[in-house]
């Protein structure tokens, strides 16, 4: 067993159930308050993405792009709420689903307009661009940075939903929407503020993707249906719920692409291992899912709802 | 002594603390109208919920002629032979009246794997549901979509719908809620037609359709039975005149 | 109470009359019959006055509209909105190719192998969908079709990504002869016209009308007795077969089979079409696929940024036309079931 490999793995695995956490909080902070499915949020990570290349461009800074993308993809995200979903908010979640999917479609187009149909790389500063090393093993410090930024949003989120005015009525509305409306909030304001929010955490997990694969278009389109995944098997509308998920998600499906066809290795014969191993591994996390919901249809830690 | 129907044994449900079901023990006899009342909050519709299937309860028991059914999903229990109607209206709104209680016909005519024939010209159907209209007065609109009817109108449906499983207990939940002076005699005319030969097991708010059709009465307040009875010893007695005190029977 | 797009009911008499009674029809009834015959006629004359293109684009629009029959009968009569309904196109296509890269051609092979093994697959994905509702539904319907979409681009064997060329169409020992897209086209006409017969059969049957149920009140029809997740499965099942067989004839067409077919968006564009020709319809499925077919044509030739516009298109769809086309041509008549 080479324990280095395995360390490298791992913490693929905690990159992209950091990243899938990004995308998942955004998507069940929406869905727990308002309602709304949105299947166009996969589409604000590929914003995100394009912003960030292109102020990193213009200010020839990753970190300057990427703080200056983020107030810009909240913006988007505000705006769509503004023009589209809050008209969707009374409609069936079929409703959603079909908006939506009209909003990626405009989506995918506006960025092939804008940036044209090529994707856009995006050069890692020096500094960023180095390695690690920890005793035997080299890790990249870039992935680094991904597993340690994701880790420290997810802490600020925490705080956020917990300690906070807002985290309350995040929480409050979650659980009784009408109730919190009732008390005076600001409806339109909170829900407004949820949805840019979201839209930036999707386009954070863009952005800090995007120096590895680089923005194109229809980028999120894939990904978003892992985050749905991970929401669903995490509890719809519950943070603790998608931040597990998420891991647990990230985790399997990069453990099961290394390591599937050993395992079967061992009580298969060969030729079959390679070859079940890739489809298994390829549907490995909709069988986690599956598993997961025959036992508990609500998902893992669903929030209570009044 | 008339045999008990349904038998309730010391049940309990908590939501979060609040024991909203807190030991309830009752019987229904066969062939009587047992109608249950309690102030608002007192956990009614909770209790009907368990007895239908739609809610599992913490602990105790239910009891269809001695056999336990605590824990049969509602469709089963339906076929047993218990119909609920609901609190707030449920009919099927995008049907006919007359495909709604035909449609409760249907359940009770072996499965209905049928693909083939259409069931709207289904004599077996049709004719049975016609005749159960007709006992709560809605023959006149059956080829009518339920969603044009006035709420009267769609509660008696409800009640239609009940009938058609031809069940051996009707659970009704509060079948005036909503009505008007008019409407409401006419449900009490109803009902009174079907007391001789159903049991009825009827939650109500409605003191007058209490008093005029109840057989028994039982009292819940705070998910508890505190005094259970003839509709005169229930008017004469004490804790239940203290736990409606200030309350306007509706 | 959140709306939906689906059809409202209008007052409608007790239906008498059967679906072939022309003196039951109304507006939709006659633009149902108008859309056949134009389908019965203008693809193989435009094929026969030497325009193949056209008789190209019908043949996918047949292909098409299977798909959305099959799937209005889940959706649109059974409030069953299945986001993964592309993955039983691409079974059927695939259960095309994989026997005919093997080298086994026989249509009497493809055919009950499209139809068996997308029913197996809805069988063991409906059983475990068909326990949650709403939203958790759509989307685990739409996490198991990227399952199949996963499956099939991992399957190197059979070209993974890259697709999977066959070079034969089904062949079916002499009795028909698919080679020639006139043929293809005739089978695929005569296979929608047998699904729509069907699905307008099942919904107005004891079956149909369980499903209409469920789909109203599913809490209702449990408490009268119906054991509504059995027939809700089988009616998801009845679907992806009819789907499964829809893919199969577009695998013979295309004969290039890939995995695309089976790309979520291609789900989303099937509940498109049934929402925008008018869910719960005879007539929707069949006006809604060529609408979006004639629009996804006319667009694309108009601009390469169609899908813009498109996508605005279809959010204003949402928004503003609950029910579809059908819905403005006319009442609701009662062979609509």
């Amino acid at each position: 067993m080479d324990w280095t490999l395995v360390l490298i793995q791992t913490l693929n695995g905690l990159q992209l159930g950091l990243l899938l956490f990004l995308l998942a909080s955004g998507l069940t902070l929406v869905f727990g308050i308002m309602d709304f499915v949105n299947l166009a949020h996969g589409a604000l990570y590929m914003i995100g993405a394009y912003f960030c290349a292109s102020l990193t461009f213009w200010t020839e800074s990753f970190i300057l792009g990427l703080l200056l993308a983020l107030p810009l993809t909240a913006i988007v995200g505000f705006l769509v709420e503004l023009i589209v979903a809050r008209r969707l908010y009374p409609r069936s979640h079929l409703d959603h689903v079909l908006a939506t999917f009209g909003l990626i479609l405009v989506f995918d187009t506006l960025v092939q307009i804008l940036w044209g149909p090529e994707g856009v790389a995006i050069p890692l500063p020096d500094w960023l661009n180095g390695q690690v090393t920890l005793g035997e093993v080299v890790l990249p410090s870039y992935r680094l940075m991904i597993i340690g930024g994701g880790l420290g949003v997810a802490g600020l989120l925490y705080l956020l939903v917990n300690h906070t005015r807002l985290g309350m009525l995040i929480r409050a509305g979650a659980s009784n929407r009408t109730m919190v409306g009732a008390l005076g909030v600001n409806i339109q304001l909170l829900f407004a503020a949820v949805f840019a929010l979201g839209a930036a955490l999707a386009g954070l997990a863009g952005m800090l993707i995007s120096p590895i694969t680089g923005a194109s278009i229809g980028m999120g389109n894939e990904i978003i249906i892992v985050a749905f995944v991970v929401i669903i098997v995490g509890g719809i509308g519950s943070m603790k719920g998608a931040f597990i998920a998420a891991l647990l998600v990230g985790l399997i499906d990069t453990m099961g692409r290394s390591y599937l066809d050993d395992l079967f290795k061992l009580g298969m014969p060969l030729e079959s291992a390679e070859t079940s191993a890739p489809a298994v591994s390829a549907m490995l996390i909709y069988i986690l899912m599956a598993v997961i919901l025959a036992f508990r249809p609500q998902g893992l830690f669903p929030p209570k709802v009044r | 002594m008339a045999e008990d129907l349904l038998q309730i044994r010391d049940l309990r449900k908590s939501f979060g603390g609040i024991a909203v079901t807190a030991g309830v023990s009752l019987s229904v006899r066969r062939g009587e109208t047992h109608a249950l009342i309690g102030p608002n909050g007192a956990g009614k519709t909770t209790l009907i919920a368990q007895l239908s299937g739609d809610l599992r309860p913490d602990a105790g028991q239910v009891l269809w002629y001695g056999r336990d059914v605590t824990r049969l999903p509602p469709y089963r229990r339906s076929r047993l032979g218990m119909a609920r109607s609901f609190q707030i209206t449920s009919v099927f709104m995008d049907l006919t009246v007359l495909d709604n209680v035909a449609l409760a016909v249907q359940a009770r005519a072996g499965h209905s794997f049928r693909f083939w024939a259409p069931a709207r010209r289904d004599g077996r159907l049709t004719e049975p549901a016609m005749a159960v209209l007709a006992q709560v007065g809605l023959a006149g609109r059956a080829g009518q979509p339920a969603s044009i009817l006035s709420h009267g109108e769609r509660r008696a449906l409800e009640i239609a719908m009940a009938l058609a499983t031809e069940p051996e207990l009707l659970l009704l939940d509060e079948p005036m809620a909503g009505m008007g002076p008019e409407e409401s005699s006419e449900m009490i005319a109803t009902l009174r037609g079907l007391k001789s030969h159903k049991t009825i097991l009827l939650v109500e708010h409605d003191m007058d359709a209490v008093f005029a059709l109840a057989d028994r009465i039982s009292v819940l307040v705070y998910g508890k039975i505190i005094a259970a009875g003839t509709p005169e010893e229930i008017r004469n007695d004490a804790h239940v005149r203290r736990a409606y005190l200030g309350e306007e029977a509706a | 109470m959140a709306e939906t797009t689906e059809t409202a009911a209008a007052a409608a008499p007790v239906p008498g009359g059967s679906i072939l009674d022309p003196r039951g029809w109304g507006v939709r009834g006659w633009t149902t019959l108008a859309v056949l015959l134009f389908l019965a006629i203008a693809p193989p004359a435009a094929f026969l006055l030497d325009e193949p293109f056209y008789l190209d684009l019908a043949i996918r629009l047949v292909c098409l509209t299977i798909a959305a029959v099959s799937l209005n009968l889940i959706l649109g009569y059974g409030g069953m909105i299945s986001f993964g309904h592309a993955a039983y196109i691409g079974i059927g296509a695939y259960a095309v190719g994989i026997p005919a890269f093997h080298d086994y051609l026989s249509g009497w092979l493809h055919f009950p192998l499209a139809v068996g093994v997308s029913a197996l697959f809805a069988l063991v994905t409906g059983a475990i969908c068909l326990r949650t509702r709403g939203v958790h539904f759509i989307m685990i319907t739409l996490a198991f079709a990227q399952m199949a979409y996963f499956l099939f681009v991992s399957m190197e064997a059979y070209g993974g990504d890259d697709g999977l060329l066959i070079y034969y169409r089904s062949e079916f020992s002499g009795v028909l002869d698919i080679d020639s897209n006139l043929n293809l086209y005739i089978l695929c006409y005569v296979v929608l016209l047998a699904a729509m017969y069907l699905v307008h059969r099942i919904v107005n049957s004891r079956f149909g009308m369980v499903l209409r149920g469920s789909k109203g009140n599913d809490a209702r029809m449990r408490a009268i007795g119906y054991n509504t997740y059995a027939y809700r499965l089988a009616a998801y099942v009845i679907s992806a077969a009819i789907c499964g067989l829809a893919g199969a004839l577009l695998g013979n067409f295309t004969n290039f089979i890939s995995p695309e077919m089976m790309a979520w968006s291609r789900s989303g564009e099937l509940i498109f079409m049934v929402i925008l020709g008018g869910a719960g319809t005879v007539l929707g499925p069949v006006i809604g696929a060529l609408a979006f077919l004639a629009l996804e044509e006319l667009l694309s030739g108009w601009t390469i940024y169609w899908q813009l516009i498109f996508g605005l298109l279809l959010i204003l769809v949402v928004l503003y036309m609950k029910g579809g086309i059908v819905s403005i041509l006319g009442r609701r008549q009662p062979e609509d079931g």
